[in-house]
Protein backbone atom coordinates (compact mmCIF):
# COMPACT_ATOMS: atom_id res chain seq x y z
CA UNK A 1 0.00 0.00 0.00
CA UNK A 2 1.37 3.08 -1.20
CA UNK A 3 0.32 6.77 -0.55
CA UNK A 4 2.10 10.11 -2.10
CA UNK A 5 0.81 13.56 -2.02
CA UNK A 6 1.40 16.12 -3.85
CA UNK A 7 -0.33 19.68 -5.08
CA UNK A 8 -2.16 19.80 -8.53
CA UNK A 9 -5.10 21.66 -10.30
CA UNK A 10 -8.04 19.38 -11.25
CA UNK A 11 -8.24 19.55 -15.69
CA UNK A 12 -11.37 18.13 -15.70
CA UNK A 13 -13.60 14.98 -14.16
CA UNK A 14 -15.66 12.15 -16.22
CA UNK A 15 -18.59 10.85 -13.97
CA UNK A 16 -17.96 7.06 -12.91
CA UNK A 17 -20.41 4.48 -12.02
CA UNK A 18 -22.84 5.52 -9.73
CA UNK A 19 -21.51 8.60 -7.24
CA UNK A 20 -18.23 8.40 -8.54
CA UNK A 21 -15.63 10.75 -10.27
CA UNK A 22 -12.69 10.07 -12.41
CA UNK A 23 -10.34 13.51 -12.01
CA UNK A 24 -7.63 14.28 -14.30
CA UNK A 25 -5.10 16.56 -12.23
CA UNK A 26 -2.13 18.03 -13.88
CA UNK A 27 0.69 17.86 -10.63
CA UNK A 28 3.34 19.48 -9.54
CA UNK A 29 5.72 16.40 -9.42
CA UNK A 30 4.11 13.78 -11.60
CA UNK A 31 2.80 14.89 -14.90
CA UNK A 32 -0.97 14.20 -15.91
CA UNK A 33 -2.21 11.45 -13.45
CA UNK A 34 -5.64 10.13 -13.59
CA UNK A 35 -7.36 9.02 -10.22
CA UNK A 36 -11.09 7.96 -8.79
CA UNK A 37 -12.28 9.93 -6.51
CA UNK A 38 -14.74 7.44 -4.46
CA UNK A 39 -18.15 8.44 -3.66
CA UNK A 40 -17.95 12.42 -4.55
CA UNK A 41 -21.06 12.90 -6.65
CA UNK A 42 -22.97 12.62 -3.65
CA UNK A 43 -24.06 15.59 -1.26
CA UNK A 44 -22.37 14.23 1.76
CA UNK A 45 -19.04 13.81 0.26
CA UNK A 46 -15.95 15.01 2.22
CA UNK A 47 -13.97 16.38 0.03
CA UNK A 48 -16.28 15.89 -3.24
CA UNK A 49 -16.33 20.09 -3.54
CA UNK A 50 -12.86 20.44 -3.83
CA UNK A 51 -12.08 18.35 -6.62
CA UNK A 52 -14.28 20.69 -8.96
CA UNK A 53 -11.93 21.39 -12.37
CA UNK A 54 -10.02 24.99 -12.09
CA UNK A 55 -9.04 23.77 -8.00
CA UNK A 56 -5.95 23.84 -7.12
CA UNK A 57 -5.21 21.70 -4.42
CA UNK A 58 -3.24 19.40 -2.68
CA UNK A 59 -4.09 15.56 -3.10
CA UNK A 60 -2.87 12.22 -0.98
CA UNK A 61 -3.55 9.70 -3.46
CA UNK A 62 -3.62 5.63 -2.98
CA UNK A 63 -1.68 3.74 -5.53
CA UNK A 64 -4.13 1.20 -6.97
CA UNK A 65 -3.44 -1.32 -9.54
CA UNK A 66 -4.67 0.75 -13.11
CA UNK A 67 -6.07 4.17 -11.33
CA UNK A 68 -4.90 6.21 -8.27
CA UNK A 69 -7.64 6.46 -5.54
CA UNK A 70 -7.98 9.93 -3.88
CA UNK A 71 -8.22 9.59 -0.61
CA UNK A 72 -7.62 13.07 0.79
CA UNK A 73 -8.14 16.91 -0.75
CA UNK A 74 -7.26 19.91 1.07
CA UNK A 75 -7.74 23.17 -1.46
CA UNK A 76 -5.12 25.47 -1.91
CA UNK A 77 -7.21 27.96 -4.29
CA UNK A 78 -10.33 27.88 -5.35
CA UNK A 79 -10.32 30.60 -8.30
CA UNK A 80 -13.44 32.08 -6.80
CA UNK A 81 -12.90 35.48 -9.07
CA UNK A 82 -12.54 33.15 -12.11
CA UNK A 83 -15.76 31.03 -11.55
CA UNK A 84 -17.86 34.06 -10.58
CA UNK A 85 -16.95 35.61 -14.34
CA UNK A 86 -18.59 34.28 -17.32
CA UNK A 87 -15.82 35.18 -19.63
CA UNK A 88 -12.95 34.39 -17.40
CA UNK A 89 -14.57 31.04 -16.53
CA UNK A 90 -14.26 30.35 -20.45
CA UNK A 91 -10.72 31.40 -20.76
CA UNK A 92 -9.84 29.23 -18.00
CA UNK A 93 -11.64 25.89 -19.44
CA UNK A 94 -9.51 26.62 -22.24
CA UNK A 95 -6.22 26.93 -20.79
CA UNK A 96 -7.24 23.48 -18.47
CA UNK A 97 -8.03 22.07 -22.07
CA UNK A 98 -4.76 23.17 -23.50
CA UNK A 99 -2.84 22.21 -20.12
CA UNK A 100 -4.82 18.40 -20.73
CA UNK A 101 -3.66 18.08 -24.37
CA UNK A 102 0.03 18.95 -23.48
CA UNK A 103 0.52 16.83 -20.48
CA UNK A 104 1.22 13.03 -20.28
CA UNK A 105 0.70 10.27 -17.63
CA UNK A 106 3.93 9.40 -16.20
CA UNK A 107 6.05 12.44 -17.12
CA UNK A 108 6.22 15.03 -14.90
CA UNK A 109 6.26 18.60 -16.05
CA UNK A 110 6.58 21.13 -13.48
CA UNK A 111 7.20 24.35 -15.90
CA UNK A 112 3.80 23.61 -17.34
CA UNK A 113 2.27 23.33 -14.14
CA UNK A 114 4.20 26.24 -12.75
CA UNK A 115 3.02 28.21 -15.84
CA UNK A 116 -0.63 27.05 -15.53
CA UNK A 117 -0.65 28.18 -11.88
CA UNK A 118 1.10 31.62 -13.02
CA UNK A 119 -1.77 32.01 -15.56
CA UNK A 120 -4.89 31.03 -13.09
CA UNK A 121 -3.60 33.70 -10.50
CA UNK A 122 -3.16 36.14 -13.04
CA UNK A 123 -6.23 35.65 -14.58
CA UNK A 124 -7.84 35.79 -10.89
CA UNK A 125 -6.44 38.99 -10.32
CA UNK A 126 -7.32 40.90 -13.18
CA UNK A 127 -9.43 39.97 -16.08
CA UNK A 128 -6.53 40.62 -18.41
CA UNK A 129 -7.84 39.92 -22.20
CA UNK A 130 -4.22 37.69 -23.52
CA UNK A 131 -3.80 35.47 -20.17
CA UNK A 132 -5.16 32.44 -21.94
CA UNK A 133 -3.08 33.50 -25.32
CA UNK A 134 -0.04 33.82 -23.67
CA UNK A 135 -0.30 30.49 -21.91
CA UNK A 136 -0.57 28.63 -25.25
CA UNK A 137 1.76 30.54 -26.65
CA UNK A 138 4.26 30.40 -23.56
CA UNK A 139 3.24 26.77 -23.28
CA UNK A 140 4.22 25.87 -27.26
CA UNK A 141 7.16 27.20 -26.25
CA UNK A 142 7.93 24.72 -23.60
CA UNK A 143 6.99 22.08 -26.01
CA UNK A 144 9.76 23.22 -28.25
CA UNK A 145 7.01 24.72 -31.14
CA UNK A 146 8.00 28.32 -30.04
CA UNK A 147 6.85 30.34 -33.16
CA UNK A 148 9.11 32.46 -35.24
CA UNK A 149 7.49 36.32 -34.41
CA UNK A 150 11.33 38.21 -34.80
CA UNK A 151 11.24 38.01 -38.52
CA UNK A 152 10.26 36.26 -41.55
CA UNK A 153 10.43 32.27 -41.79
CA UNK A 154 11.26 31.86 -45.26
CA UNK A 155 13.98 34.56 -45.60
CA UNK A 156 14.87 35.99 -41.91
CA UNK A 157 13.29 39.59 -43.13
CA UNK A 158 12.60 41.15 -40.06
CA UNK A 159 10.89 44.35 -42.27
CA UNK A 160 7.62 44.15 -43.74
CA UNK A 161 5.92 41.17 -42.18
CA UNK A 162 2.27 40.74 -43.33
CA UNK A 163 0.78 37.71 -42.27
CA UNK A 164 1.09 34.35 -39.61
CA UNK A 165 0.86 30.96 -40.85
CA UNK A 166 0.65 28.02 -38.18
CA UNK A 167 1.98 25.78 -40.62
CA UNK A 168 4.86 27.61 -41.54
CA UNK A 169 5.23 28.34 -37.90
CA UNK A 170 5.55 31.44 -37.98
CA UNK A 171 5.69 35.38 -39.35
CA UNK A 172 6.39 35.91 -43.22
CA UNK A 173 7.23 39.03 -44.69
CA UNK A 174 5.22 40.39 -47.88
CA UNK A 175 6.91 38.62 -50.66
CA UNK A 176 6.54 35.20 -49.03
CA UNK A 177 3.13 35.80 -47.58
CA UNK A 178 0.86 32.96 -46.69
CA UNK A 179 -2.10 32.23 -44.19
CA UNK A 180 -3.32 35.07 -42.45
CA UNK A 181 -2.83 38.93 -42.59
CA UNK A 182 -1.98 40.05 -39.27
CA UNK A 183 -1.16 44.09 -38.00
CA UNK A 184 1.70 45.24 -36.75
CA UNK A 185 0.44 45.55 -33.37
CA UNK A 186 -0.26 42.07 -32.72
CA UNK A 187 3.07 41.35 -34.32
CA UNK A 188 4.76 43.86 -31.29
CA UNK A 189 2.22 41.60 -28.65
CA UNK A 190 3.44 38.20 -29.85
CA UNK A 191 7.00 39.33 -29.60
CA UNK A 192 6.34 41.09 -25.80
CA UNK A 193 4.46 37.34 -24.64
CA UNK A 194 7.48 35.35 -25.90
CA UNK A 195 10.07 37.81 -25.60
CA UNK A 196 9.82 38.47 -21.78
CA UNK A 197 8.16 41.20 -21.47
CA UNK A 198 4.66 39.02 -20.68
CA UNK A 199 4.02 42.58 -17.70
CA UNK A 200 3.23 44.66 -20.45
CA UNK A 201 1.17 42.05 -23.06
CA UNK A 202 -0.98 41.51 -20.16
CA UNK A 203 -1.40 45.18 -19.78
CA UNK A 204 -2.89 45.78 -22.91
CA UNK A 205 -6.32 46.06 -23.32
CA UNK A 206 -8.67 44.04 -25.16
CA UNK A 207 -8.91 45.28 -28.98
CA UNK A 208 -8.83 43.79 -32.32
CA UNK A 209 -5.10 43.50 -31.94
CA UNK A 210 -5.44 40.86 -28.87
CA UNK A 211 -8.27 39.56 -30.76
CA UNK A 212 -5.95 38.87 -33.41
CA UNK A 213 -3.19 37.30 -31.35
CA UNK A 214 -6.20 34.74 -29.93
CA UNK A 215 -6.79 33.86 -33.40
CA UNK A 216 -3.12 33.32 -33.93
CA UNK A 217 -2.76 31.10 -30.97
CA UNK A 218 -5.28 28.78 -31.04
CA UNK A 219 -4.69 28.39 -34.47
CA UNK A 220 -1.27 27.03 -33.90
CA UNK A 221 -1.93 25.30 -31.18
CA UNK A 222 -4.91 23.09 -32.80
CA UNK A 223 -1.91 22.76 -35.79
CA UNK A 224 0.23 21.31 -33.03
CA UNK A 225 -1.92 19.50 -31.05
CA UNK A 226 -4.10 18.25 -34.36
CA UNK A 227 -7.22 18.74 -33.08
CA UNK A 228 -9.74 21.00 -32.31
CA UNK A 229 -10.06 23.36 -28.75
CA UNK A 230 -13.16 23.14 -27.68
CA UNK A 231 -13.52 24.63 -25.27
CA UNK A 232 -12.31 27.99 -27.12
CA UNK A 233 -15.83 29.38 -29.29
CA UNK A 234 -18.29 28.19 -26.86
CA UNK A 235 -18.54 30.89 -24.33
CA UNK A 236 -17.65 33.69 -26.52
CA UNK A 237 -20.81 33.32 -28.86
CA UNK A 238 -23.09 34.10 -25.96
CA UNK B 1 -17.21 -17.47 -32.98
CA UNK B 2 -19.59 -16.53 -30.05
CA UNK B 3 -19.90 -19.31 -27.62
CA UNK B 4 -23.27 -18.64 -27.64
CA UNK B 5 -26.25 -19.42 -29.37
CA UNK B 6 -27.14 -16.64 -31.73
CA UNK B 7 -30.39 -14.86 -29.72
CA UNK B 8 -28.53 -15.13 -26.37
CA UNK B 9 -25.03 -13.48 -27.67
CA UNK B 10 -27.42 -10.90 -29.16
CA UNK B 11 -29.67 -10.32 -25.83
CA UNK B 12 -26.01 -9.89 -24.13
CA UNK B 13 -24.58 -7.97 -26.66
CA UNK B 14 -27.68 -5.58 -26.17
CA UNK B 15 -27.51 -5.85 -22.53
CA UNK B 16 -24.04 -4.86 -22.19
CA UNK B 17 -24.49 -1.79 -23.91
CA UNK B 18 -26.55 -0.24 -20.48
CA UNK B 19 -25.02 1.73 -18.40
CA UNK B 20 -22.82 0.73 -15.76
CA UNK B 21 -23.52 -2.60 -17.03
CA UNK B 22 -20.42 -5.02 -18.21
CA UNK B 23 -19.87 -8.08 -20.01
CA UNK B 24 -20.26 -10.37 -16.89
CA UNK B 25 -23.11 -8.73 -15.61
CA UNK B 26 -24.42 -8.74 -18.91
CA UNK B 27 -24.14 -12.63 -18.79
CA UNK B 28 -25.59 -13.21 -15.88
CA UNK B 29 -28.90 -10.59 -16.28
CA UNK B 30 -29.20 -12.85 -19.54
CA UNK B 31 -29.51 -16.01 -18.02
CA UNK B 32 -31.59 -14.45 -15.58
CA UNK B 33 -34.04 -13.48 -18.06
CA UNK B 34 -34.06 -17.18 -20.34
CA UNK B 35 -34.78 -18.89 -16.55
CA UNK B 36 -37.75 -16.33 -15.92
CA UNK B 37 -41.44 -17.75 -17.21
CA UNK B 38 -42.25 -16.25 -20.41
CA UNK B 39 -45.29 -14.11 -19.50
CA UNK B 40 -42.50 -12.20 -16.73
CA UNK B 41 -40.14 -11.75 -19.45
CA UNK B 42 -43.11 -10.45 -21.79
CA UNK B 43 -43.90 -8.19 -19.34
CA UNK B 44 -40.30 -6.50 -19.47
CA UNK B 45 -40.33 -6.43 -23.20
CA UNK B 46 -44.04 -4.47 -23.19
CA UNK B 47 -42.83 -2.07 -20.71
CA UNK B 48 -39.77 -1.12 -22.97
CA UNK B 49 -42.00 -0.70 -26.01
CA UNK B 50 -44.80 0.76 -24.30
CA UNK B 51 -42.26 3.32 -22.44
CA UNK B 52 -40.77 3.93 -26.17
CA UNK B 53 -43.69 4.61 -27.94
CA UNK B 54 -45.26 6.37 -24.93
CA UNK B 55 -43.63 9.03 -23.34
CA UNK B 56 -42.40 11.96 -25.21
CA UNK B 57 -40.89 15.30 -23.88
CA UNK B 58 -43.45 17.68 -22.60
CA UNK B 59 -44.12 20.83 -25.32
CA UNK B 60 -43.77 23.22 -22.77
CA UNK B 61 -41.43 22.50 -20.28
CA UNK B 62 -39.42 19.14 -21.86
CA UNK B 63 -40.05 17.05 -18.82
CA UNK B 64 -40.44 13.70 -19.80
CA UNK B 65 -44.51 13.05 -20.11
CA UNK B 66 -47.45 10.96 -21.80
CA UNK B 67 -49.48 13.15 -24.30
CA UNK B 68 -48.45 16.94 -24.94
CA UNK B 69 -47.99 18.86 -22.11
CA UNK B 70 -46.79 16.72 -18.38
CA UNK B 71 -48.55 16.70 -15.66
CA UNK B 72 -46.62 19.89 -13.50
CA UNK B 73 -47.45 21.92 -16.36
CA UNK B 74 -51.16 20.40 -17.24
CA UNK B 75 -51.58 21.13 -13.56
CA UNK B 76 -53.53 24.66 -12.83
CA UNK B 77 -53.52 24.77 -9.19
CA UNK B 78 -49.30 25.04 -9.89
CA UNK B 79 -47.76 29.08 -9.63
CA UNK B 80 -47.18 30.44 -12.84
CA UNK B 81 -45.16 33.05 -11.68
CA UNK B 82 -42.56 30.73 -10.62
CA UNK B 83 -40.36 29.07 -12.90
CA UNK B 84 -37.41 26.60 -11.94
CA UNK B 85 -34.76 25.94 -14.27
CA UNK B 86 -33.29 22.22 -14.18
CA UNK B 87 -30.95 20.68 -16.04
CA UNK B 88 -32.48 17.04 -16.31
CA UNK B 89 -35.86 15.04 -15.60
CA UNK B 90 -33.97 13.73 -12.97
CA UNK B 91 -32.98 16.93 -11.03
CA UNK B 92 -37.34 18.11 -11.43
CA UNK B 93 -38.14 14.74 -9.41
CA UNK B 94 -35.31 15.70 -6.78
CA UNK B 95 -36.74 19.33 -6.10
CA UNK B 96 -40.40 18.29 -6.70
CA UNK B 97 -39.36 15.72 -3.82
CA UNK B 98 -38.65 18.82 -1.32
CA UNK B 99 -42.45 19.60 -1.88
CA UNK B 100 -41.27 23.28 -0.68
CA UNK B 101 -41.58 24.03 -4.75
CA UNK B 102 -45.17 25.19 -5.84
CA UNK B 103 -44.29 26.65 -9.15
CA UNK B 104 -43.31 25.53 -12.70
CA UNK B 105 -40.24 23.66 -14.36
CA UNK B 106 -38.37 24.35 -17.19
CA UNK B 107 -36.06 21.54 -17.98
CA UNK B 108 -32.76 22.39 -20.35
CA UNK B 109 -31.54 18.56 -21.10
CA UNK B 110 -28.09 19.16 -20.35
CA UNK B 111 -25.42 22.33 -19.31
CA UNK B 112 -23.37 24.28 -20.82
CA UNK B 113 -20.01 22.36 -21.23
CA UNK B 114 -17.12 24.39 -22.68
CA UNK B 115 -14.83 21.06 -22.05
CA UNK B 116 -17.15 19.57 -24.03
CA UNK B 117 -17.89 21.51 -26.57
CA UNK B 118 -21.69 22.22 -25.05
CA UNK B 119 -23.10 25.41 -26.10
CA UNK B 120 -25.97 27.30 -24.76
CA UNK B 121 -27.66 26.18 -28.68
CA UNK B 122 -27.58 22.79 -28.04
CA UNK B 123 -30.03 23.64 -24.85
CA UNK B 124 -33.34 24.47 -24.56
CA UNK B 125 -32.60 28.17 -24.44
CA UNK B 126 -35.00 29.44 -27.02
CA UNK B 127 -37.56 27.26 -25.09
CA UNK B 128 -37.45 28.96 -22.38
CA UNK B 129 -37.22 32.93 -23.26
CA UNK B 130 -40.54 32.42 -25.22
CA UNK B 131 -42.03 31.27 -22.06
CA UNK B 132 -41.60 33.58 -20.22
CA UNK B 133 -44.05 37.19 -21.16
CA UNK B 134 -47.03 34.63 -22.08
CA UNK B 135 -46.79 32.80 -18.93
CA UNK B 136 -46.55 35.89 -17.03
CA UNK B 137 -42.98 34.39 -15.33
CA UNK B 138 -42.19 36.89 -12.51
CA UNK B 139 -39.32 34.72 -11.07
CA UNK B 140 -36.70 32.26 -12.65
CA UNK B 141 -35.05 29.76 -9.77
CA UNK B 142 -31.68 28.52 -11.50
CA UNK B 143 -31.38 25.18 -10.25
CA UNK B 144 -28.24 23.81 -12.14
CA UNK B 145 -26.50 21.53 -10.28
CA UNK B 146 -23.48 23.68 -8.37
CA UNK B 147 -20.72 22.06 -10.74
CA UNK B 148 -18.57 23.94 -13.03
CA UNK B 149 -21.03 23.17 -15.73
CA UNK B 150 -24.28 24.12 -13.68
CA UNK B 151 -22.62 27.41 -12.36
CA UNK B 152 -21.21 28.09 -16.13
CA UNK B 153 -25.15 27.89 -17.53
CA UNK B 154 -26.48 29.65 -14.40
CA UNK B 155 -24.15 32.40 -15.21
CA UNK B 156 -25.14 32.88 -19.01
CA UNK B 157 -28.83 32.53 -18.48
CA UNK B 158 -28.60 35.33 -15.21
CA UNK B 159 -27.03 37.34 -18.35
CA UNK B 160 -29.54 36.46 -20.70
CA UNK B 161 -32.75 37.20 -18.72
CA UNK B 162 -31.20 40.02 -16.50
CA UNK B 163 -32.41 42.44 -19.61
CA UNK B 164 -35.55 41.16 -19.70
CA UNK B 165 -36.83 42.37 -16.49
CA UNK B 166 -37.17 39.14 -14.87
CA UNK B 167 -35.87 38.27 -11.55
CA UNK B 168 -33.48 35.50 -11.88
CA UNK B 169 -32.45 33.60 -8.42
CA UNK B 170 -29.92 30.65 -7.52
CA UNK B 171 -30.67 28.16 -5.72
CA UNK B 172 -28.05 28.81 -2.10
CA UNK B 173 -25.16 26.55 -1.66
CA UNK B 174 -24.63 25.51 1.64
CA UNK B 175 -24.47 22.46 4.42
CA UNK B 176 -26.11 19.51 3.82
CA UNK B 177 -28.63 18.24 6.62
CA UNK B 178 -26.17 16.03 9.12
CA UNK B 179 -22.64 17.22 7.72
CA UNK B 180 -19.94 18.02 9.89
CA UNK B 181 -18.33 21.32 9.35
CA UNK B 182 -15.06 20.64 9.69
CA UNK B 183 -15.24 18.22 6.71
CA UNK B 184 -17.09 20.91 4.79
CA UNK B 185 -14.76 22.82 1.61
CA UNK B 186 -14.08 26.56 1.27
CA UNK B 187 -15.86 27.07 -1.34
CA UNK B 188 -19.29 25.98 0.23
CA UNK B 189 -18.61 27.08 3.40
CA UNK B 190 -17.46 30.26 1.95
CA UNK B 191 -20.69 30.67 0.30
CA UNK B 192 -22.70 29.85 2.70
CA UNK B 193 -21.45 32.60 5.33
CA UNK B 194 -22.26 34.74 2.43
CA UNK B 195 -25.94 33.51 2.54
CA UNK B 196 -26.24 33.81 6.02
CA UNK B 197 -29.61 34.46 7.34
CA UNK B 198 -31.33 36.12 10.84
CA UNK B 199 -32.49 33.53 13.36
CA UNK B 200 -35.82 34.48 14.11
CA UNK B 201 -36.11 34.94 17.36
CA UNK B 202 -39.67 34.58 18.35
Amino acid sequence: MRLRSDTAVVLRTYKLGEADRIVVLLTADHGKVRAVAKGVRKTRSRFGGRLEPLTHVTVQLHEGRNLDVITQAETIDTFRTIRDDLGRLGRAVAMLEAADHLSMEGEPTPELFRMLVGALRSLGENDSALVASAFLLKALALEGFRPQVEGCVACGAIEDLVAFDAGSGGLLCRPHRRGGAISPEAITLLGDILGGRLAAALATPRGPATGEVDRVATALFEHHIERRLRSVAVLDAG
Amino acid sequence: MSPYAGPVQDLIDELGRLPGIGPKSAQRIAFHLLKLPTPDAQRLATAITEAKARVAFCQRCFNVCEGELCDICADPRRDGNLLCVVEEARDLVAVEKTGEFKGRYHVLQGAISPIEGIGPEQLRIKELLVRLDPEGVQEVIVCTNPNIEGEATAMYLARLLDPLGCRVTRLASGLPVGGDLEYADELTLGRAIEGRRTLDAS
